[in-house]
């Protein structure tokens, strides 16, 4: 079956786009492939959750021009916060689709590291970036979505980590929306040669909430051998923006891949994480914190497949349901046919505060090969009246009692995050959404 | 002036089950009460329903604290009005600090804008920690998660000293502990001891009264105080059991099983 919907985009347009960016030829003829292929091509498919009436194509505008920040002191208060202006030196800023501001320190620069918008890289580091562009860990023709982002790619960025360079500082990206008239389709691809080792952490900030928006996000992540990826993440994007986000990783032989998400979205979202364990060794860990309000339907699946041996794979989310808030928690655990030794361990817990929230945790493992481990958890429930009673019973009011207990329950993951603006901005996030 | 806690005729159920069955208790600041009995007597029913616990349902009677109804209460303001209840089991919290918990805890006391300084908190906290032989680091661990069972009584202890209730009533302070913690127990309880502080003792055991001296003793049977007296009821109880109480009030048919 094939679902015809009109795009509010036409071949000349991403042509026009594409030519006054002054795209290499690859990225043209790979967005206009993409655009066919975005009208033949279905919807995804999250099991359990249905999309097909949700807006992931209809926007006002693809591509809007913003104002530059031109320097940190020009940032609204809400970014501010975000950012150690005085020690944070590799730092890029996108406001809707406009690269607003970019640092990368001298020293890294010297190391060989590349760190930018992604449709500069696409110019300046053409090679490179063609060498991974949803090849290999996102594929164009997966469905109409990864289709259309390739199509309609206007933000992102892109980090490149040479062999042998270790990165101590965080590396940091900030997308603000504050025009709802902008679509965002972001991509964000990180390339970690061998041996290397960094961390990344971003942010996607709506700072003004009303209008109906697209957001489209893709990030690639590629960890060779021995190298070492810790991504942070925090999704805060408005109620009026249906969000499809799909952040995927590779990893060689011996890598390591670390996600923390952190996702508070307030509109619609399907949200998938998907790490692929190719490399023997190697190793994949997603923990993931969800808060869920209003009447916002919402569909994360995390994924860690095993390919190597001896590969390990965890999975660990927290998900608070309020209000009349829908969430399905997928946790997949695969272990390929020759994956010896393989270890796929998650848990998926979801705390439920009102009678009308709807949370579904559905732990699968699917195991081809016989000398593995394996093992899941999943539990939906409500705040325990006991843990309540023995808070109150000091003093505390039910209410505070209640905030203690979720955000120790939300605590595991918001610790990870390894920027301390971005931890938090969590924990105020998920302060703002638990408490109103 | 001395504070009073009147039980008066307490009636409790639990899902349907009357478990108290007209308890009568008086206790005044500065003294120690101990409560003795068989298992299942309804001692810890008689705690929990005095906190307010969500699973135990009060039937009938009257919880005064200098002269107000508690059961009208909710749990936190039972403890704001000067109860604590130092639990049997208490409840492992991931992700909240035993400082964040007792700071929260000492604050909900104080009006907005007159919180403890947090010098002040952790010179206090500290000492108490100290004096309880505890562990420095059980302050940034998660409130009794993954504790032993002697590191939640001391940490039941360690609250009851931070708060400073008027009433504290201990539910099986003392079991499960080998005898140097049940010393260091003993110790906080007996620093609590003074004008200000009343104190109810819930226990299976006599041990626990070689380190703390009672200003009276009452015994439990069959949802009821049966018998009230000074120390040397526990001496009594120690050497020679219960049956003499139960063939003196003629009692049968004693309950036998788990507390509740």
């Amino acid at each position: 079956m094939t679902t015809q919907t009109k795009l509010p985009v036409d071949q000349q347009t991403v042509q026009a786009f594409s030519e006054k960016n002054g795209e290499p030829g690859w990225l043209s003829s790979l967005r206009l492939d993409a655009l066919a292929k975005a009208e033949e091509l279905p919807l995804p498919k999250p099991d359990k959750t249905k999309i097909d009436k949700w807006n992931f194509t209809q926007f006002t505008h693809h591509t809007v021009e913003s104002d530059v920040y031109a320097s940190l002191e020009e940032l609204p208060e809400s970014l501010k916060s975000l950012i150690d202006a005085d020690k944070q030196e590799n730092l890029y800023i996108q406001r809707n689709n406009t690269p607003a501001y970019l640092k990368l320190s001298e020293s890294l620069k010297e190391k060989g590291v590349i760190f930018t918008d992604i449709l500069t890289a696409a110019k300046e580091h053409s090679d490179l970036v063609e060498k991974y562009f949803m090849k290999d860990a996102v594929q164009v023709d997966e469905h109409k979505l990864t289709a259309l982002h390739a199509a309609l790619l206007n933000g992102g960025a892109f980090l490149y980590v040479p062999k042998n360079v270790e990165l101590e500082d965080p590396i940091q990206a900030v997308y603000v929306h504050d025009n709802a008239d902008s679509a965002l389709f972001n991509h964000v691809l990180v390339v970690a040669e061998e041996n290397s080792s960094v961390t990344y952490v971003e942010s996607y900030l709506a700072t003004e909430g009303a209008g109906e928006s697209v957001a489209n996000i893709v990030t690639e992540v590629v960890a060779k051998d021995n190298a070492r990826v810790v991504y942070g993440a925090v999704d805060n994007l408005s109620e009026g923006t249906t969000t499809y986000v799909n952040r995927r990783g590779i990893t060689g032989r011996d890598a390591k891949i670390e996600w923390a998400l952190g996702m508070m979205n307030d509109g619609n979202t399907i949200s998938e994480n998907t790490t692929h364990l190719i490399g023997d060794n190697s190793f994949g860990d997603t923990k993931m914190v969800v808060v869920g309000r209003g009447n916002q339907k919402q569909n994360f699946t995390t994924n860690i497949r095993h390919w190597g041996k001896n590969s390990e794979g965890y999975i660990l989310k927290h998900g608070v349901m309020k209000d009349a808030a829908s969430s399905i928690f997928n946790g997949i655990g695969k272990i390929e046919k020759g994956a010896t030794k393989a270890n796929a361990e998650q848990e998926s817990r979801v705390l439920m505060l009102s009678e009308k929230a709807r949370g579904d945790a559905n732990p699968i493992l699917l195991i081809d090969e016989d000398d593995v481990t394996a093992g899941h958890a999943a539990s939906v429930g409500r705040v325990d009246p006991m843990q309540l009673f023995y808070l109150m019973s000091r003093g505390i009011s039910q209410q505070e009692a209640e905030r203690l207990v979720i955000h120790g329950f939300l605590a595991p993951v918001v610790s990870k995050l390894p920027i301390e603006g971005v931890k938090q901005q969590l924990t105020e996030v998920i302060e703002r959404k638990v408490n109103v | 002036m001395a504070s009073t806690l009147v039980i008066k005729d307490l009636h409790v159920e639990i899902e349907g089950k009357e478990i108290l069955k007209g308890v009568n208790l008086e206790l005044d600041s500065g003294k120690i009460h101990v409560i003795m009995g068989p298992n299942g007597t309804g001692k810890s029913t008689l705690a929990s329903a005095i906190m307010g616990h969500p699973k135990f349902e009060v039937t009938k009677g009257e919880v005064l604290l200098n002269g107000e109804n508690v059961l009208e209460m909710e749990v936190d303001e039972r403890a704001l009005a000067g109860l604590f209840l130092a639990m049997q089991y208490p409840s492992e919290i991931t992700g909240v600090t035993n400082a964040d918990f007792l700071r929260s805890a000492i604050n909900a006391r104080r009006e907005e804008g007159q919180e403890i300084s947090l010098m002040k908190f952790i010179k206090e906290l500290d000492k108490n920690m100290d004096f309880l032989e505890m562990d420095q680091n059980m302050a940034q661990r998660y409130l009794n998660e993954g504790f032993s069972g002697g590191e939640k009584k001391r940490n039941e202890i360690l609250q009851l000293m931070m708060i400073r209730p008027e009433f504290g009533i201990l539910d099986e302070i003392d079991s499960g502990l080998d005898i140097d913690a049940l010393k260091v127990v003993s110790k906080g309880i007996n620093k609590m001891r003074g004008e200000d502080f009343g104190c109810l003792i819930i226990t299976h055991y006599q041990r626990l009264l070689n380190y703390i001296e009672p200003d009276h003793v009452h015994v439990m049977m069959q949802g009821r105080v049966v018998k009230s007296g000074g120390p040397e009821l526990a001496k009594r109880l120690e050497s020679e059991g219960y049956e003499w109480i139960k063939q003196e009030l003629g009692i049968e048919d004693e309950t036998v099983g788990q507390e509740a």
